[in-house]
């Protein structure tokens, strides 16, 4: 298949749309035991996730803040609008979706996608789900993929979110893990049961319409041993002056000799703060494959970990990051070794441009059992010009002498002489300088289902154009 | 001042490429002293001088390298003066180089790359399935496999696929004349003989002038040479036809350069 080529001029406005919100559906602002408990009300609880909700706002408030990455400082939480009340309940139907939500998606071609090339899809507008639908012969082959909220009222399910909730990462991880804990609200429970393979993927659209609010969906996804599934998760915002957050967490489960998928198109506007948190946790024989893009956001701090506990375990993770003007992102991987003969491939590719800070930071850790693991990180950074930035942060602490590991980092601008020798085949210094980023990209884009793949070139189209002169 | 510029602008047509009293500096130091230089359409001029006369230097300039600073001359290409023009705009014109070391580019295939410069010179996109006809027929003559269309520019090819990979765009863009800066250093014998095959049946089918840098004759056997220069120290120190070529590869270049 002949891949895309040409820089499109995409229109910004794709993303940058957005709708007046009703202020009588804001909660209060600022982050009190009150309002965690309205929260709880709002979305009928069950009594343990009420008393874990304020016990993870205790944890939050006790906890310092951040201190060893980009600055946060313009983030102020206490402003931050956590919860949106929605207009209508979840649907599984699209067509009763409220008109302006549905038009949001529209425009984001969520439902042509659904329609093309996805098994199932959930939207998440500000607080809730709005629609969620899964294809009937996925339904009956005993997939679930539903929200959380309902998930906890089922019978079937609610042990087993009760279980795994907040398990893998703890309210006491770091501040913001706390704040999901305490005000978490929508995202997406999947369960996979054993040996089945779900061979279209699963898609999530996240979207963020208020002003000044925050996002913490939750995302739970267990696969049974032998299982496979594709799961993708795409976000977007549109630009506001004040500052947004999101502070989601995925948890996912991989069952012995089970294969999960995650990947993410992350396009937030330049005013979000994404303080992003997500674990995998990879038993005997399981994969965990994590390919991720970041473009937007005004912060981010994303480094996925995959817990590799037995034998045979593989981690896998693409990423690429691209920060443009104003932007500081702070992303990577962890991965840690925790059973024998396990293996872990990393590549990253980070471009900064127009005076983007960009920085990757890993963490390897093998622990003393995991002796026949292998381990590979790599990492390539773009700078676009004199005034960006990057940074590469590896980590590595191994425990064994019994184990094969490598790194390698390489830091680098476009040279004049590559640029020359691409216009004098007739492109434009700027097609010149976007073929090559492209081409820098390429290796991620090939593990993107293709759609994603051709708006992620659209991204980097985007990104480039003006970028001379 | 000419007493009648009119006439000056005519002659300049006349000449599909003119140089005139070229002067470059890379950084600092000049490299090239005032060269004049003039390639008729469809002609083949060789450039021949020591390591470091100047040769590449030229060609460089010629096509517009940000390396180097055009400290004084002009140059014309189809009677516009593009001394001031950018890289990728003497291209369009017909401009094209072969480079002495061929850049790589990864995570762009050759095809992807080539049909988009394609578009670029000619304006037009042209349908894929036409492309691809086109693209092996070059590659086949050029004893290139197949595959090398799907890797990425230039990554990981050999110094003898790299030069092939410059004459395949060669034939691809077809320009009005193409500057062959050491096209034939480093290849053997039968890798020669494949480049001047591409090479021939681009003058064959286009008709396109060449100037041809080289220190060796084995890949002007199959071209007829209509001029040879010979730079030395950022200046031409002697200019014939065809046959100069011979004498220096007999002589070398002591007679030109005053030097030993």
């Amino acid at each position: 298949m002949e891949k895309k080529t040409q820089v499109i001029e995409v229109d910004r406005s794709r993303y940058d749309f957005r709708y007046e919100e009703d202020e009588s559906e804001y909660l209060e602002s600022g982050l009190t035991p009150e309002i965690v408990k309205a929260i709880s009300e709002e979305k009928n609880d069950p009594e343990w996730m009420r008393e874990f909700r304020l016990r993870s706002l205790e944890t939050y408030l006790r906890t310092p803040m951040v201190n060893w990455g980009p600055e946060i400082s313009g983030l102020d939480v206490d402003k931050i609008v956590t919860y949106i009340r929605q207009k209508s309940r979840m649907n599984t139907d699209w067509n009763e979706v409220p008109e302006d939500i549905k038009e949001t998606f529209e425009k984001l071609g969520i439902p042509q996608a659904e329609r093309e090339s996805l098994a199932g899809v959930g939207a998440q507008y500000d607080s809730e789900l709005v629609y969620h639908n899964v294809r009937e012969e996925v339904a009956q082959s005993g997939v679930v993929y539903t929200d959380l909220e309902s998930a906890m009222h089922d019978p079937v399910y609610a042990e087993i979110i009760k279980k795994h909730f907040m398990k893998l990462v703890p309210p006491t991880d770091h501040k913001f893990a706390a704040l999901h804990g305490a005000v978490w609200s929508g995202g997406s429970f999947v369960y996979v049961p054993k040996t089945v393979h779900l061979e279209i993927p699963l898609q999530s659209y996240f979207r963020l319409n208020a002003k000044g609010a925050g996002q913490f969906e939750h995302t739970l996804i267990i696969l049974e041993e032998g299982a496979y599934l594709h799961f993708i998760e795409g976000c977007s915002a549109p630009k506001y002056y004040e500052a947004a957050l999101h502070a989601g967490c995925v948890e996912l489960y991989v069952g012995k000799g089970a294969k999960l998928r995650y990947s993410t198109i992350e396009n937030w506007s330049k005013n979000m703060y994404n303080l992003n948190t997500k674990r995998a946790l990879v038993e005997e024989g399981g994969t965990i494959e994590w390919v991720s893009g970041s473009f937007g956001s005004h912060v981010s701090y994303l480094y996925p970990m995959s817990i590799l506990n037995g034998r045979n375990a593989r981690a896998e993770f693409t990423g690429i990051t691209f920060a443009g003007e104003g932007q500081n992102l702070d992303t990577g991987a962890k991965i840690i070794h925790n059973a024998p003969d396990t293996s872990s491939y990393m590549s990253t590719k980070s471009i900064s441009k127009s005076g983007g800070v960009s920085t990757f930071r890993s963490a390897v850790v093998v622990k003393e059992n995991a002796h026949g693991s292998k381990s590979s990180v790599n990492c390539e950074s773009l700078m676009l010009d004199r005034i960006s930035r990057s940074d590469t942060v590896p980590v590595m602490d191994i425990r064994t002498k019994h184990c094969d590991i490598g790194h390698e980092a390489k830091i680098g601008r476009i040279s004049d002489e590559t640029v020359f020798y691409l216009m004098s085949r007739g492109l434009s210094e700027e097609q010149a300088r976007a073929m090559i980023v492209r081409g820098f990209a390429d290796n991620v884009s090939k593990e993107l289902p293709l759609e994603y793949a051709v708006e992620m070139n659209n991204l980097i189209g985007l990104e480039m154009n003006g970028s001379i002169g | 001042m000419p007493l009648f510029p009119m006439y000056e602008r005519i002659d300049i047509m006349s000449e599909l490429l003119k140089i005139e009293g070229l002067s470059a500096s890379a950084e600092d130091t000049e490299i090239l002293h005032g060269v004049t230089l003039g390639v008729g359409e469809g002609e083949t001029h060789v450039i021949m001088g020591h390591n470091g006369a100047g040769k590449s230097t030229l060609g460089s300039v010629i096509m517009g390298s940000p390396e180097y600073r055009i400290t004084d001359g002009r140059i014309f290409f189809g009677g516009e003066d593009i001394t001031e023009l950018s890289t990728d705009k003497r291209a369009k014109l017909g401009l094209f180089i072969s480079f002495q070391n061929p850049i790589e580019i990864p995570g762009i295939t050759l095809a992807e790359f080539l049909r988009n410069a394609l578009e670029e010179v000619t304006g037009k996109r042209m349908k894929l399935w036409d492309f691809k006809k086109k693209l092996y027929a070059a590659m086949e003559l050029l004893e290139m496999d197949k595959s090398y269309a799907d890797r990425d520019l230039n990554v990981g090819f050999s110094g003898g696929e790299k030069k092939k990979s410059e004459i395949l765009q060669l034939l691809i863009l077809e320009p009005k004349l193409a500057i062959l800066d050491e096209t034939d250093s480093g290849l053997d014998v039968d890798a020669v003989k494949t480049v001047s095959k591409g090479i021939e049946e681009y003058k064959k089918r286009t008709g396109g002038a060449l100037i041809v840098i080289t220190h060796n004759t084995k890949i002007l056997e199959a071209l007829t040479v209509d001029r040879t220069h010979i730079l030395s120290a950022g200046k031409i120190a002697a200019e014939g036809g065809a046959e100069l070529v011979d004498e220096v590869i007999e002589n070398g270049f002591e007679r030109f350069s005053g030097k030993e």
